[in-house]
């Protein structure tokens, strides 16, 4: 009779989210939703009313205030000083498909949170259906990061939260069709009244600050290499310190440019990866700076979280952590195609590592996943529509059948 | 071009040498001493540097225990039992290992009996010798040879030592200190290194001294650094003798206030044999002293001499090597200050970007000085002693020694972070209690008001708990020990918590 019932429910949810995808929006009426008062995890609110980060790292010190290089140094500046009310707002818009050109995608649909804030995709699928250029980033740690896409051409969260909103392989959004959208919807009118007491409107710096603001919640600081990092040498295995080893020495290099304690030193490197076939070659920072030199430069990816986000780099060329890991082994440039003349930078050259470095390399990189401030998903959303998007809902149902499924078996096999 | 052509310009050229020449001979020259006179009053500043702190500064003393490792034992084993404080003496004999220490306050000394050292061999296989990022670190007396990657490397961390100590034929680096503050490189002994014998990176307040580097594509190389003196060093035989840099695309961007004095720079004519793609990989065989996008260098009563390209070369980025991509560094050396210097037969057998240099000026001869790109506020005194080219227009300098600058080095080392003690509590609760902790709800863990109920006036109750968790509760997952929290941290997390109105 339990097994009938579940049945039924699934098939009326998996029903009703097929019908709302690109379907006119059912807005929820206000009542059921408010803003928090408090807080995220790791965040203290202050006298002022904002959330200000928290974490062990503030008892560190490190040269010229830049928080980069050894085990005990300090973070660089972050965004943070946000009300509970923006964050929480930013959280409902980034999970909501409504903001997406016809409610089919959210943010989270190619950052989604059990992917490591990134998707499984080489390169990520837009409102078209089609691939985009570029793989999704994560978006761990972006609090404390000064340059956003790959190619580095945003300076702020903000502003590069209006990139993927109004790119029409994107969201396709536009910023007219996105106030009207919003606006169709009650409960955002009265979010964002809490959230922005000021000017109580729904404007686009007022989305994409509060789309900021959830983001730069985003804190992976308490990994095990973490509690390594504080002193705790027991957290790592032999292996792992043996992989931390190899990693900042100076014959694999990883941590010149992946240095600690973000695994990032947020600056554009040209390390020649190779491109999918095919597609034409991806000239990156060139454009950005409008200088030859950063010809098929990227930014430095943070390494937090980076056992969840496969496959890798801009492109997503490399599949996994092995493979990525073995790119940087296999020499100077092997991947450049032969008509490109890059500027490889310095750091990459020849380590000749062995192979059980590398391996070692890829368990220590494992060390770096902590999602403990993984942000609850909302249970429904203003707009009515399923959080994330359809497709996600129906594999999340489907998901949960599965487990019911499987629960329901063995208990039967038990009976029997 | 016809022979008769040829002839004719070089004529022309030869004419005009020929007036520059006993027309410089001619005015007379600016003769400045340096025995007396203004000394550079500009340099380092404790009062304006943010990174100091104004909160007294209790530093450990080196009084822990003294750990001694014989042959054939481990030295790695032996900073893993060891405790802030105390001091690793390692007895002659062959250590085939790769030493971390990520603790503060660890001294490795190797003890040299009869003249036999402690001798660490990578045996080509290992990556690094010495590995460090815990602050006041110590390493002196040491033979290391044979690493992959570098000798002894820093990271992070401050007040610094790394004294007599041999390294040959180690891989990248010899002595690799980054991204630190206050450190001293002295009385090393230093050859066979594909990039920098000595390489300080990224880090301030730094004295680099009496040290032999030589047989190594770069000498000494002071990069992206500020405060540093380099002095009383013998520095020979290398590609590039003494190095100050600043290489782009790093994240800290700027190389400035360095004094560069009384070394011996002498014969620098080893092949480059440098890395593909290295910086280093530029430097033309016999350069003395290399100046690249680095502010505010001084050079004073050094001997340079027999350094076949050139004794001291100063460039930007966008004159010399592959150019900058990095649009935060700034790619012009500017204000360098060239003092009196002892500088014999370099230049002898330049290369052909050096003799185009000089024929622009139309000079030809042994260059002593070189300086091309767009930097600015130069200064020199006693030009007329140097065979030079693109310093014309450098003014003279208003002071002509440094004698006013003793040391960058700090008075006080640098203090590790203060934290108010009423704060440990509060940041290691929020920063780590929190991921599954809410004062009223149901989270990962119960809810912090359930706690209170039950420790109420007990917080060395949650402290022994929260290092050695047992599962409680049927309906919660077990909680991972917090056991990397030192005691102390878990006690004042406790109280916190404890505290905890919402």
């Amino acid at each position: 009779m339990n097994k009938l019932i579940v049945l039924c429910f699934s098939i009326i949810f998996t029903f009703s989210y097929s019908v709302t995808a690109g379907e006119n929006l059912k807005p929820h009426s206000g009542s059921e939703f408010s803003l928090t008062a408090k807080c995220p995890p790791s965040f203290e609110l202050i006298e002022n009313g904002t959330c200000k980060l928290r974490n062990m790292y503030q008892f560190y010190n490190s040269v010229q205030g830049r928080g980069l290089g050894g085990t005990q140094t300090s973070l660089p500046k972050h965004r943070d000083g946000f009300t509970p009310a923006q964050i929480d707002l930013g959280r409902y818009l980034f999970f909501d498909p409504a903001l997406s050109k016809d409610n089919s995608i959210s943010c989270a649909s190619c950052h989604q949170p059990e992917k490591g804030f990134s998707d499984d995709l080489d390169r990520s699928i837009g409102i078209t259906g089609e691939k985009v250029g570029r793989s999704a980033p994560t978006l761990w740690n972006v609090a404390f990061l000064d340059k956003f896409f790959w190619d580095g051409r945003a300076d702020t969260l903000e502003e590069q939260a209006v990139g993927p909103l109004f790119d029409s392989k994107e969201m396709g959004n536009t910023p007219e069709n996105l106030l009207n959208t919003l606006n169709a919807i009650p409960t955002y009118i009265e979010m964002f009244k809490v959230a922005y007491p000021q000017n109580g409107i729904i404007t686009v710096a007022n989305i994409s600050e509060s789309l900021a603001a959830f983001q730069s919640s985003l804190i992976s600081l308490n990994s095990r290499y973490d509690q390594y990092a504080h002193g705790y040498h027991e957290a790592l295995n032999k292996n792992e310190i043996k992989g931390l080893n190899i990693f900042r020495s100076f014959v694999a290099r990883c941590a010149e440019c992946h240095q600690p304690p973000l695994f990032t030193n947020n600056q554009i490197a040209v390390i020649g990866t190779p491109d999918p076939i095919g597609m034409p070659f991806d000239i990156g920072a060139e454009k950005t700076f409008n200088n030859k030199k950063n010809r098929g430069g990227f930014k430095v990816p943070t390494l937090r979280n980076i056992a969840k986000t496969a496959p890798y780099m801009h492109s997503g060329g490399l599949k996994d952590l092995r493979e990525a890991t073995e790119f940087y082994n296999k020499g100077r440039g092997h991947a450049v195609p032969e008509d490109e003349d890059l500027l490889i930078h310095w750091h990459i050259w020849e380590p000749e590592l062995q192979d059980e470095e590398i391996d070692l390399i890829v368990e220590f990189l494992q060390t770096l996943t902590d999602e403990s401030l993984t942000p609850q998903l909302p249970n429904s959303l203003p707009s009515g529509l399923p959080v994330i998007d359809a497709a996600y809902a129906k594999n999340q149902i489907q998901k949960q059948q599965k487990q019911q499924q499987n629960i329901n078996t063995e208990s039967g096999d038990e009976d029997e | 071009m016809s022979k008769g052509k040829i002839l004719a310009v070089v004529l022309i050229a030869g004419a005009f040498a020929v007036g520059n020449y006993w027309g410089g001979l001619n005015s007379a020259a600016v003769i400045t001493s340096s025995s007396g006179g203004a000394s550079f009053s500009g340099g380092y500043d404790a009062a304006k540097d943010a990174d100091l702190s104004t909160e007294p500064v209790v530093i450990e003393e080196m009084a822990g225990e003294v750990r001694v490792v014989n042959d054939g034992e481990s030295i790695m084993a032996a900073v893993k039992a060891a405790s802030p404080g105390d001091t690793i003496q390692v007895m002659p004999g062959t250590y085939h290992e790769t030493v971390y220490v990520d603790k503060e306050n660890i001294s490795i000394v190797g003890v040299i009996k009869e003249g036999a050292r402690a001798t660490m061999d990578g045996k080509g296989v290992l990556n690094d010798a010495v590995l460090y990022s815990g602050n006041n670190f110590l390493i002196e007396n040491m033979k290391i040879t044979g690493y992959k990657g570098n000798g002894i490397m820093g990271q992070a961390g401050n007040n610094f030592i790394i004294r007599n100590n041999l390294i040959i034929d180690t891989g990248v680096y010899g002595i690799f200190p980054q991204l630190g503050k206050n450190g001293i490189v002295d009385h090393n002994i230093i050859s066979g290194i594909e990039d920098a014998a000595i390489y300080v990176g990224m880090s301030d307040n730094i004295l680099v001294a009496y040290n032999d580097v030589f047989e190594s594509v770069a000498g000494i190389e002071i990069e992206n650094s500020r405060h540093a003196i380099v002095e009383n060093n013998y520095v020979h035989n290398n590609t590039g003798g003494i190095l100050a840099f600043v290489t782009p695309g790093l994240p800290i961007k700027t190389t400035y206030d360095v004094i560069i004095r009384n070394n011996f720079v002498v014969g620098n004519n080893h092949a480059n044999f440098a890395i593909p793609g290295s910086t280093v990989g530029m430097i033309p065989a016999g350069s003395g002293i290399v100046i690249w996008a680095g502010d505010d260098v001084i050079v004073e009563g050094n001997i340079i001499s027999d350094n076949k390209t050139g004794g001291i070369l100063i460039a930007g980025h966008n004159d010399f090597g592959s150019g900058s991509n990095d649009p935060d560094s700034e790619p012009n050396s500017d204000r360098t200050m060239i003092l009196d210097n002892f500088m014999l037969n370099n230049g002898y057998d330049t290369i052909d970007d050096v003799k185009a240099l000089l024929l622009t000026e139309l000079k030809t001869g042994n260059a002593d000085i070189l300086n091309v790109g767009s930097g600015v506020g130069s200064c020199i005194i006693n030009r007329h002693r140097y065979v030079t080219a693109g310093v014309n227009d450098w003014k003279e300098c208003d002071f002509t020694n440094t004698n006013d600058i003793k040391t960058y080095l700090l008075d006080k080392p640098v203090p590790p972070r203060v934290i108010d003690k009423s704060e440990t509590g509060k940041i290691a609760y929020l920063g780590v209690c929190t991921g599954c902790h809410t004062y009223t709800d149901r989270m990962i863990g119960p809810p912090v008001n359930i706690i209170q109920a039950l420790y109420m006036d007990n917080p060395e109750g949650i402290a022994e708990y929260i290092a050695n968790p047992t599962k409680k509760r049927d309906d919660y997952p077990e909680m991972p020990p917090q056991n990397y929290l030192d005691a102390e941290t878990r006690l004042a997390v406790a109280k916190y918590m404890l505290s905890r109105k919402n």
